[in-house]
């Protein structure tokens, strides 16, 4: 072994930059996503959609369609109706009278939302299969539609005749109500804040495909789908199309990004799998990106009403949330739990000690909503890190200081939330310490004043928040006591093969996180061996018929933790065996450099390999020891982790034109241990641009009528390369205690800090006009005008 | 999506393209770099039965001086315009506003006829058109005509063309050293702009103002009130506060009409103020 | 009708419908499935290829449009690097760069991202970071919030400032 090999192991492992495995196939194309893979006889389908917000169905005319060279079959609702074993899941019935419609795969009598599937073309290729959704003629009889949030749940117009009522539950969180009214009532000083939160288009790049694949004598059927979660997908289709769970194998090869998208089980891979196993061929189906805007579910949709109640320093004695909440049109996997999972979040990093929460949720004619990244928490962070921004302005003093006053002091961790929640670790003030320093807050604060000074029509504006968020999804016991269907655990095997190839299979289902690299890295570090000698296998119920999948920056927290904990198994098991052929005790034995070997004794030792190839020829194992060397674990974390963070973001406005420019904009972010630094920059990087556009750019735009005006990426205004600066990022490291690693999760936390801070920036630069807010996304016509007419009323 | 389905005829000269839209009349569409016809037909918002693709036609690519003018070939590329040094040169105006369309793939591919023949009121070129004064050559059964700009643009999507002229040849006053401004308010680098404006204070040899808009109304547009209040010697605020006269600004989901016309005055200000050289 | 194109080196002949799109052409006809499909309108650049050596959006071209040309995919890139042998496993500077600046996570915008790169940097050999990002405004990444996209352009260029890492 030569002198740069004996640090590599470490040097590669917990803590290394180590450039991704997964890049090369990526980078050459070599990758395989949905609508790549080649097979042979399969058919396309085409969904008709209902153009119609709200709509009775009435005769569907295929002869046109099926007139078409190419087009096969259209099958309507009614045609489909009697073959499910059951309706569309919503796997979060979060009140025990929760009220939801059946939703079925195509709509039966009524379209309730623009994009509401009212047939399938069954053509011979894609282009056919276009042409026959274009020629299928159906007949609509316009309903009202809803639109506005709280004209539904005033019940003007009931969307699912059988409900009686848009509204569809009422959950709340009040720890102890006498305590709120109280703080309420001798307040010094109370803000209330009412914010809306925009729909959003989460556009992961690759829209959604699928292709079912049946085996007519076999009874087996091989679904291949654009999704996040493989293994809840295979339950549910045993659920809702009948064929035995043992009969389906899903796999979700590349899969072209999700920000929960993909976390949900959608109408077209039920329709793609009913009409291959009716038709006894393969059947597919790719997303058109105008498709998938009303097709996909949406994220945020939320009226915010924010209440703090504060003594007279400012410190928060109280936080009171009422929340109105879209859930679109019908219930998708998770949609009414989505709040909740803010629900423990908006009293903030603050120490706040009486909490209220109550959330409705409500039906309207428009897609579903579901999760998108953060999934609640950045709807919760946001409330609390603006209305704090009022309460600074209410006290008078400036938006570090109201923080300083109210952080949860890093000497209370395990820290007892008012909301019920344990927060594991945290120290929030160094982050906000450093984050201003990075932008040179001092530098910044006098130029603004320069500027205002000198009436200067661009106007500088500093803004800050600081995050907290809940992730790790999630310990299976708090899932059950907010109703939610299934467990939070996570599984893993740990292989040493007999050639000493480390082979994981993780029940995780990454999609551009870099599992296989990291999960490699922690293995490396367990092992002592080099991560390119560890295959890492996921994404394939036939290959990792376990798991829980990836979603709620649960990954690492959960999943890598397994790795982890089947690791330490191995080596237990390697130990036991080295010992035995070494004949020393398992404590005489120490790893280094990927050998187990005698301490004092280095000559008497076993390589890992050669422990493998023991294990497998089971010539000489300890008695009663079962051969091959194997670990496997499914872990369910004792508690949520809980990564937290301080950005800051700098903006110029235009004030003759209302443009807002991203001048500036620093994170110092905490998620405990860091497995692999470049790849927590990277989910920072994407999840702060994702929350600025949020703030800046993105808006789903509904007329009256229930029509989404910007399906196209031309209209629907993701930000591009050009509209974004770059980022300085830092860290620190206060590990959670709750689990081995010490990790947390960091998928969402970027998008959860940056909405709030890019806007408490524009409020900021707008302050001395009066201004206090602005409704997202700030696009340069909302700025201008709310410039105009605080200018107006000044003058 | 997908196109809907079509004939595709290749022309192989101007006179051919000519005959084709004759033969084909209203159903046929000329496809050049495609860039703006294509995206409409995947979306299946146009679905003509014909294409008469003259992309081949090499010819039609050139940018020379002739006298004061500087002609240029229907089928030059924007990038082509973007890095022309004769262009830089003689008209930097249209080189730099070609150099900030769309974004690179369009520029490869987009061509400044295809652009001045779709007319769309939110394109940049042909605003710059307008400012400058400059004149299209169609070719049409009975030959060759030149349309000033000011006749061009009859309508949303509409020009003067003919249904079976083909637009040869875009021809402009070597402006040379004259000072110009373009501004182009968007929300991002690559969309069409929510108001921009060109403007040229000469055309070389005289010192008269044109001063182009785009999307401020159906069609490109001129904005008389600006160029004769500079005419008069106004300061370009007094000047770009008439930037929206005469203007009917679509009230759509990026802008309201108002904030367009507010928008108007402000880049025109701007594009004076900041004239290069 | 009947075209042939140069991809990636080689003439390929294919009897096409007229409507077919370049992207479904070298996708579904000639098995390249590296160029991907992001929207509809031009906008978000996944399927970004080069013609004749300039970076185009294959999904707003036609096959028959393509006819004679030069098409280089992300699977015939390797064997354009400079010092490139084309061997099998070779990545070009730009794939390199990205890879090594992390400039991807979930690869689909990537294949068209790296070819408009390749382009840029053919224009302009050394650009600076403000070059670099309005020179790949066409192409969306949802994912890296492109600050390492664009370092790994700007290291492939070897422009990047090696002192830019925030001191931890």
């Amino acid at each position: 072994m030569t002198a740069t090999d004996v640090p590599q192991a470490v040097e590669r492992g917990v803590g290394a930059r180590l450039p991704r495995k997964e890049d090369a196939r990526l980078l050459t194309g070599e990758a395989r996503f949905v609508d790549d893979l080649s097979i042979p006889g399969a058919l396309w389908l085409g969904m008709v959609r209902s153009p119609f917000a709200h709509a009775r169905l009435g005769n569907v005319d295929a002869s046109a369609a099926l007139a078409i060279p190419g087009v096969r079959h259209v099958f309507t609702g009614a045609d489909l109706r009697d073959g499910w074993a059951a309706a569309m899941p919503c796997a979060w019935p979060v009140t025990e009278d929760m009220k939801a419609p059946d939703h079925w795969p195509i709509a039966v009598d009524k379209a309730c939302y623009v994009g509401d599937i009212v047939a399938v073309v069954v053509a011979d290729s894609r282009y056919a299969a276009v042409d026959g959704v274009d020629a299928v003629e159906v007949d609509y009889d316009p309903l009202e539609a809803v639109v506005d949030l709280e004209d539904a749940a005033s019940d003007r117009t009931v969307i699912h005749d059988g409900l009686g009522t848009n509204r569809s539950y009422t959950w709340t969180l009040v720890p102890d109500p006498d305590a709120v009214e109280r703080a309420f009532a001798e307040a010094a000083h109370v803000v209330r804040e009412r914010y809306l939160q925009q729909r959003l288009i989460p556009v992961a790049i690759e829209p959604r495909g699928v292709a079912a694949v049946p085996g007519v004598y076999g009874g087996d059927l091989t679904v291949y789908s654009a999704t996040q979660i493989p293994h809840i997908l295979k339950i549910m289709i045993t659920a809702t199309c009948g064929v035995p769970e043992a009969k389906v194998r899903v796999i979700a090869p590349a899969v072209g990004g999700g920000f929960g998208s993909k976390l949900n089980i959608y109408a077209e891979e039920l329709i793609a799998v009913a009409l291959a196993r009716r038709l006894g061929v393969p059947t597919r189906w790719t997303e058109g990106r105008s498709e998938n805007s009303v097709a996909t579910i949406q994220g945020r949709g939320q009226i915010q009403d924010i209440e703090l109640a504060a003594d007279a320093d400012g410190k928060v004695t109280a936080v009171r949330v009422k929340l109105l909440a879209d859930m679109g049109a019908y219930m998708q996997l998770v949609t009414p739990g989505i709040p909740l999972l803010g629900a423990f979040l908006y009293g903030g990093v603050y120490d706040v000690p009486a909490y209220s929460f109550e959330c409705t949720g409500v039906f309207t004619t428009k897609t579903p909503t579901d999760a998108y990244r953060g999934a609640g928490r950045p709807e919760a962070t946001y409330a609390i890190e603006r209305a704090m921004e009022s309460l600074a302005r209410e006290v008078g003093v400036d938006s570090a200081e109201i923080r300083r006053r109210n952080y949860i002091p890093s000497d209370r961790f395990p820290y007892d939330a008012s909301s019920g929640l344990t927060f594991d670790s945290g120290n929030y003030e160094p982050t906000l310490d450093r984050a201003l320093e990075l932008v040179d807050h001092g530098g910044r604060r006098a130029e603004q004043q320069r500027r205002r000074d000198a009436g200067d029509t661009k106007h500088l504006g500093i803004g800050i928040a600081t995050y907290v968020e809940m992730c790790g999804l999630a310990p299976s016991r708090v899932l059950a006591s907010l109703n939610y269907a299934a467990g939070g655990w996570e599984a893993a095997t740990v292989r040493v093969l007999p050639t000493g190839t480390v082979q994981v299979v993780s029940g995780t289902t990454p999609h551009g996180q870099g599992h296989e690299t990291c999960w490699s890295q922690i293995v490396a570090d367990k092992l002592g061996v080099d991560p390119d000698s560890v295959e890492v296998l996921h994404s394939d119920t036939a290959v990792s018929p376990i798991g829980m999948d990836t979603y709620g920056s649960r990954s690492l927290p959960v999943g890598g933790v397994a790795v982890a904990m089947a690791s330490d198994q191995v080596l237990d098991k390697a130990r036991r065996i080295a010992s035995h052929q070494l004949e020393c005790a398992e404590d005489d034995l120490e790893l280094v450099d990927g050998e187990l070997r005698v301490k004092g004794t280095p000559t008497k030792a076993m390589t890992l390999q050669a422990v493998a190839f023991e294990a497998f020829s089971a010539h000489d194992l300890p008695d009663g020891m079962e051969p091959n060397l194997v670990g496997q674990v499914t872990y369910d974390p004792p508690n949520f982790v809980f990564p937290f963070g301080t950005h800051v973001a700098v903006v110029e406005i235009d004030e003759e034109t209302g443009g807002v420019e991203l001048l500036d904009y620093a994170a110092v972010d905490d998620c405990g241990v860091q497995v692999n630094p470049m790849i927590v920059e990277g989910q920072l990087h994407g999840g702060i641009v994702q929350g600025a556009a949020q703030a800046l750019w993105e808006e789903a735009m509904y007329d009256d009528d229930g029509l989404l005006r910007n399906p196209t990426l031309t209209d629907y205004c993701v930000p591009s390369t050009a509209e974004v600066p770059s980022i300085k990022l830092d860290h620190t490291v206060t590990p959670s205690p709750t689990n081995p690693l010490g990790v947390k999760g960091i998928g969402e936390a970027g998008t959860i800090g940056s909405t709030p801070t890019v806007i408490n920036a524009i409020v900021d630069a707008l302050a001395p006009l009066g201004i206090t807010d602005i409704a997202m996304p700030a696009t340069p016509e909302r700025v201008w005008a709310a410039i105009r007419e605080a200018r107006e009323a000044q003058a | 999506m997908i196109p809907a389905a079509f004939d595709y005829q290749r022309a192989s000269s101007v006179d051919e393209a000519v005959g084709l839209l004759g033969e084909h009349g209203d159903d046929a569409k000329l496809l050049a770099g495609g860039h703006s016809l294509l995206p409409l037909m995947r979306l299946r918002l146009a679905a003509p039965a014909v294409l008469i693709d003259i992309g081949r036609l090499d010819d039609l690519s050139y940018v020379r001086s002739d006298g004061g003018q500087v002609l240029i070939g229907a089928l030059t590329r924007h990038q082509d315009l973007a890095t022309s040094d004769e262009l830089r040169d003689q008209v930097p105006l249209l080189a730099h506003i070609a150099g900030q369309i769309g974004d690179p793939q369009v520029r490869h591919r987009g061509t400044i006829g295809g652009s001045i023949a779709h007319g769309d009121p939110a394109s940049d070129l042909p605003a710059a058109l307008l400012a400058l004064r400059g004149t299209v050559v169609a070719r049409g059964p009975g030959g060759e005509r030149e349309i000033a700009s000011d006749e061009m643009f009859t309508g949303f999507l509409e020009t003067a063309l003919a249904p079976d002229e083909v637009l040869t040849e875009i021809r402009v006053p070597a402006v040379g050293a004259a000072p110009w401004g373009f501004q182009k308010f968007v929300r991002r680098a690559q969309d069409w702009a929510i108001v921009g404006c060109a403007t040229v204070l000469g055309n070389g040899t005289s010192a008269e103002p044109g001063v182009g808009l785009v999307h401020m109304g159906a069609t490109p547009l001129r904005a008389p009130g600006v160029e004769d209040a500079l005419r008069s010697g106004a300061s370009p605020r007094d000047a770009a506060a008439r930037a929206d006269e005469g203007t009917d600004p679509p009230d759509d989901l990026n802008a309201s009409a108002e904030y367009r016309r507010h928008l108007a005055q402000v880049l025109v200000r701007r594009a004076l103020e900041s004239t290069q050289p | 009708m009947n075209i042939t194109l140069s991809v990636n080196g080689e003439e390929r002949s294919s009897d096409v419908e007229p409507r077919r799109l370049l992207v479904h052409h070298l996708r579904d006809d000639l098995g390249l499935t590296g160029t991907n499909v992001g929207c509809d309108t031009s906008s978000c650049g996944s399927c970004t290829v080069l013609m004749d050596g300039e970076s185009v959006k294959s999904c707003t071209i036609l096959a028959v449009q393509a006819d004679g040309h030069e098409i280089t995919t992300i699977e015939g890139l390797a064997a354009l690097a400079p010092a490139g042998d084309g061997e099998a496993g070779a990545l070009h500077p730009v794939q390199q760069a990205f890879h090594e600046q992390h400039g991807l996570q979930c690869g689909y915008c990537t294949p068209g991202m790296v070819m408009a790169a390749v382009s840029l940097l053919a224009e302009n050999p050394h650009p600076s970071e403000a070059d670099v990002r309005l020179g790949l405004e066409g192409n969306l990444c949802r994912c890296t919030g492109y600050h390492n996209i664009v370092r790994s352009v700007l290291a492939a260029a070897g422009e990047l400032p090696e002192s830019e890492e925030v001191p931890a």
